[in-house]
């Protein structure tokens, strides 16, 4: 079996955002960078296929040549090679743009199986896994928190506000993923020495066959008009509770009546 | 500008959340709202839409609509944007209605932006305000000129008001579908909590706890809050991991974005990735033992004290001032 695992490079949550005044986009290297959390689970669960059975795992990831830290970070926790497209026309892409192009570099790819996370901590637009689905015509089984494989059948858990449903469909499909489906292993140092040796392709836009006016600013279908930072929020009243609860809960009630909430 | 939206219904009627979009598309559109009206109950659920103004109702209530996942309702949500021809397509901000909504737009070469929280009419482009890395910046998005716009907008962000009372044309969609759509089967639902609550991203009101609970036992004392206000119940990271409460209720950088009117959160420190998911709630309350806990620093109101002591006297105060 041939799975593939797509991540992506965000900032850090804490790392401080800065945007390009003039095309709104992020300033890629004005923080620190690191693997998409929501990755990690998808890394971990290709991770514990190719252990029931046997699988290579190979990461997909699209972003500037910066981004080959977290292709080795995630080579790191035991996957098996990587492909990376790096192409400066690629800047600012879009949704749609970000999925034509992991679609285009996966065209001559054999594979089984995407796995990939729910979301991405920065855009965060959970749009990914079903437009590479559709790019690619898979089905595609999203948000899911448990997955079972028997044979070339995936039957899925996928995670609703107040439970699941199953659904079933062969391979290859797409698989997005959200963090109940597994605890993720840290890499080992063994890993970590490996990922450094394992085989890591770079292509640019030409050798995914993606045209540059199809991505980038000028290439997505959708624009960024504005992008400003929200005002820090003032603190607000600060009540101190005597101990016996009734202080604290009599200034609450208060608030949350004046503000009409009761 | 004639505006199509996809009304998500429960039952036979219309969500709330359905009813706040449908609003803003009469609002900010200014033209004539159609909605698009999919799976078991859409033709009893489209009846009510006259009342918010909608004149034409596209509706497919074909049992492979739930029978297989995202695929069906991709092909009838297409064939509903040739129908209606409107150039902007709302639909509420929900993880399974995403997914139809993407696939579609990679059909229709449409351009999307999530998550709105705000929409305004430029000449015939929709502009939306949304919050973007994790609340700590806003901006304003559109989609291209001269393609089909599809704008999620999140729950709250507008006040459902009926109006523009019409009568509603029902519309059958006429749907073909290849196999090929039928690839994903759902085979099961399961309901892992009694009814009742109001789901997390569409409720006005979140009570959420934290590991300051100690167990998962504490969480009956966060319920027991949530239904005095009429709360839904949400959860830090470190609660669920815990397992004291589903997975499907953590907020955060990790789990889900909320904004309600109120959050209220109760054990729970404010770590950057549980603001993350929180921040732009538009009144946080927090109670906290920890005077210097971070989520003090974002709140409106700060209880410093033990949420054991507190807050049985508050949910006997609100049952008493309801
Ligand atoms: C990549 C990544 C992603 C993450 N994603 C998320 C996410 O999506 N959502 C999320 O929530 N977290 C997330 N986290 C975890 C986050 O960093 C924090 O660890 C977590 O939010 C802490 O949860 P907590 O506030 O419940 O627990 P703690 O930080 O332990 O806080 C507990 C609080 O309870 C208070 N307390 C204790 N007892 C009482 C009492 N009797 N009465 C009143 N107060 C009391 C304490 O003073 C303390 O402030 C993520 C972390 C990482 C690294
Ligand atoms: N540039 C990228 N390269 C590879 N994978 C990506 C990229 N952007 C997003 N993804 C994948 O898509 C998922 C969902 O991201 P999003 O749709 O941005 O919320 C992420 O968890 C990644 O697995």
């Amino acid at each position: 079996m041939r799975i593939i695992c797509p991540v992506k490079r965000v900032p850090d949550t804490a790392a401080a955002k800065k945007v390009d005044p003039d095309d709104h986009t992020l300033d890629r290297d004005s923080g620190e960078a690191i693997l998409n959390a929501n990755d990690e689970w998808s890394i971990e669960e290709a991770l514990r296929i190719k252990e029931r059975g046997s699988a290579e795992v190979i990461v997909l990831c699209m972003g500037p040549e910066q981004a080959q830290t977290t292709v080795r970070k995630a080579l790191s926790y035991g996957l098996d090679g990587a492909i990376q497209v790096t192409d400066p026309a690629i800047h600012g892409s879009d949704a749609v743009a970000t999925a034509r192009v992991l679609a285009g570099a996966l065209a001559d790819e054999e594979f089984d199986l995407i796995i990939m996370g729910n979301q991405s901590s920065d855009a965060r637009t959970m749009l990914l896994p079903a437009m590479l689905a559709e790019f690619l015509d898979l089905p595609a089984l999203t948000y899911v928190k448990q997955l079972d494989i028997d044979g070339n059948t995936l039957t899925a858990q996928r995670e609703t506000p107040s439970g699941h449903v199953v659904v079933r469909a062969d391979m290859p499909a797409v698989v997005s993923v959200v963090e109940a489906i597994n605890e993720p292993r840290y890499p080992s140092f063994k890993g970590i020495m490996a990922a450094k040796s394992k085989p890591l392709q770079t292509r640019d836009l030409a050798a995914v066959g993606v045209d540059a006016g199809q991505v980038g600013l000028e290439g997505s279908w959708t624009q960024v008009v504005e992008a400003t930072p929200r005002p820090p929020k003032q603190a607000g009243e600060k009540v101190e509770d005597d101990g016996s609860g009734t202080v604290g809960a009599q200034a609450l009630a208060d608030f949350l009546a004046a503000r009409k909430f009761i | 500008m004639t505006v199509l939206v996809l009304v998500d219904h429960d039952a036979g009627a219309p969500k709330k959340i359905s009813n706040q979009i449908l609003t803003a598309a009469r609002e900010v559109g200014g033209g004539g709202v159609h909605a698009v009206v999919l799976g078991e109950g859409a033709t009893a659920s489209a009846e009510k839409l006259g009342d918010y103004g909608v004149t034409k109702a596209f509706v497919w209530d074909d049992g492979d609509a739930d029978a297989f996942a995202t695929e069906p309702r991709t092909a009838a949500l297409v064939a509903a944007l040739e129908q209606s021809a409107a150039p902007i397509l709302l639909y509420p901000a929900d993880p399974f209605i995403t997914d139809v909504v993407a696939r579609a737009a990679v059909r229709v070469e449409a351009g999307v932006v999530t998550d709105a929280t705000d929409l305004e009419l430029d000449g015939d482009t929709m502009i939306a305000t949304k919050a973007i890395f994790g609340g700590e910046m806003a901006s304003r998005c559109k989609v291209r000129e001269g393609r089909p716009q599809f704008i999620g907008v999140k729950a709250n962000a507008f006040t459902a008001e009926p109006g523009g009372a019409s009568e509603c044309q029902i519309v059958v969609l006429n749907v073909s579908l290849d196999d090929k759509t039928r690839r994903a089967e759902v085979i099961d639902t399961v309901e892992q909590e009694a009814g009742g609550r109001p789901e997390m991203t569409e409720a006005s009101f979140i009570v959420a706890g934290g590991r300051g609970l100690g167990d998962a036992e504490g969480f009956k004392l966060i319920e027991e809050l949530a239904d005095a206000l009429g709360a839904a119940v949400g959860a830090s990271r470190a609660a669920t991991d815990a397992g004291w409460y589903p997975h499907q209720h953590q907020i955060g950088q990790t789990g889900k974005t909320v904004a309600p009117q109120l959050y209220v959160g109760a054990g729970i420190s404010g770590a950057i990735q549980h603001r993350a998911g929180m921040q732009t709630s538009q009144t946080i309350v927090a109670i906290n033992k920890d005077a210097d806990a971070p989520i003090f620093s974002i709140a409106d109101f700060a209880v410093v004290g033990d949420l054991y002591k507190v807050l049985p006297p508050l949910i006997e105060e609100i049952r008493k001032r309801k």
